[in-house]
């Protein structure tokens, strides 16, 4: 779990370092919950995280959750099912990639913390976080939600359900 | 060239000699074109019908058939076996990019009379010269030179393989044919022996007609620059194609075909 003791580790070491970092406290929170279906044949879904400008070209991929533990890294062959991420920013990218991608999430919410630091070079602007989840023997769905960065004070979470392959998607900033 | 003398002689173009086959539509069907993972492999089927793309005339040759890999260098075709209706072919993509795969063949036909009756002959180029006799009476030739071609891509897509040979009618993507979503419009530009192809109607027919009561079919047409652009209705895998008839260099009626098979995915 390399992804997640990294960041934290990162954080931690910043927090010592620098103080005066107030302006770097900001951060984005997304919340993705998974749905439980009942069907037949389950297979977590391939998730990936990603944000896009107002002209939904892709910014920064935030998370890729899917299966890199198979022989041969064959899991990545359905990378591309991603279809929306995978054109926009993923067949750009060399994954495994730490702090991006991860293993597959079972059903329940999940959280993910990206740190100003993570959005450095991110230009202020209007930004949608997008979600998108193929399933094995399953479908597609693609979640868009906006916010603005920098974080604004009293910016209120905003919250996107989707319908099939993904359930609530909430982003939250705070400055 | 010894045919241009032979065949300063034939008056006409030669409508008559165009085999029944050229009625149908030659198609190459990939397995997939746009996938992700290490070295994955993509299998094609080959064919010639009319309805796209279920294999239910004839198979398709693998003599012409030919895989250009991201650096412009052939790649093997494996596995290749030809059956009643469809031939298929594997092909592995080892290193990322785009793959161009296309089988492209060149001929020459001709019909003449000898002791009052109608021949006719198909063969390469080369044989031509010596195939007609030389007491044949109006003597009608025409060369001819087909392309159909499909294109593949392993991760991010590249234009290596996307080169041109300046050799009969060809495409040359403007938009990359392994980037092609339903709500964006693609441009391609259309080259006989290299030089834009201009006022060409091109068909585009999307596939799985099966299931439809209607097709979707229609054709638009290159401009000056031999440029054609194409709104697709939906997503789907579509085949499209164009034909010019002309002259080469010695006169010599010349007809070529190109036909290309590209995926379109929904957004």
């Amino acid at each position: 779990m390399r992804a997640v003791k990294s960041p934290t580790l990162f954080a931690a070491l910043t927090g010592v370092a620098a103080l005066p970092a107030a302006a770097d406290a900001a951060e984005l929170a997304v919340s993705v919950e998974i749905p439980r279906l009942s069907v037949a044949e389950y297979h977590r879904p391939y998730v990936a995280l990603w944000i896009e400008g107002p002209d939904e070209a892709a910014v920064k991929t935030l998370a890729v959750w899917y299966n890199g533990k198979l022989a041969k890294n064959e899991g990545a062959s359905w990378l591309k099912d991603m279809r929306q991420w995978w054109r926009k920013a993923g067949r750009g990218l060399t994954l495994p990639a730490d702090g991006v991608s991860g293993p597959t999430k079972a059903p329940g919410k999940h959280q993910i913390v990206v740190t100003a630091q993570q959005m450095a070079g991110v230009a202020p602007g209007q930004y949608s976080l997008v979600v998108e989840a193929a399933r094995e023997v399953g479908g597609r769905e693609v979640i868009r939600v906006p916010f603005s960065w920098p974080p604004k004070a009293g910016a209120k979470p905003a919250t996107v359900a989707g319908t099939t392959e993904l359930g609530a998607i909430t982003v939250a900033t705070k400055p | 060239m010894s045919i241009a003398i032979r065949t300063a002689v034939a008056a006409v173009i030669a409508l008559a000699i165009a085999p029944a086959a050229q009625a149908h539509r030659s198609w190459l069907a990939p397995s997939a074109t746009v996938l992700s993972g290490a070295e994955p492999w993509v299998t094609v089927d080959g064919a010639v019908s009319n309805t796209l793309f279920y294999p239910d005339h004839v198979a398709m040759r693998l003599d012409g058939l030919k895989a250009i890999g991201p650096d412009g260098a052939p790649v093997p075709i494996q596995n290749g076996s030809t059956g009643k209706y469809r031939s298929t072919f594997d092909l592995q993509l080892k290193t990322p990019g785009t793959y161009k795969i296309s089988n492209a063949s060149e001929g020459m036909s001709a019909s003449y009379k000898l002791g009052g009756e109608t021949k006719r002959w198909r063969g390469s180029a080369a044989d031509f010269a010596t195939a007609i006799p030389k007491d044949a009476t109006e003597v009608q030739a025409s060369s001819s030179a087909r392309r159909v071609e499909t294109f593949v891509t392993s991760g991010a897509p590249s234009t290596g393989a996307l080169k041109v040979t300046g050799k009969g009618l060809e495409l040359e993507p403007i938009t990359h044919p392994n980037d092609l979503v339903a709500s964006e419009k693609a441009r391609f530009k259309l080259l006989a022996d290299g030089k834009p192809a201009s006022d060409v109607e091109v068909e585009v027919v999307l596939g799985a007609t099966r299931y439809r009561a209607k097709g979707q079919e229609f054709k638009v047409k290159t401009g000056a620059d031999g440029v054609f652009e194409v709104k697709w209705p939906e997503p789907g895998m579509y085949w499209i194609e164009a034909s010019v008839r002309g002259q080469d260099p010695s006169g010599l009626a010349r007809n070529s075909g190109y036909a290309a098979t590209f995926e379109v995915l929904p957004d």
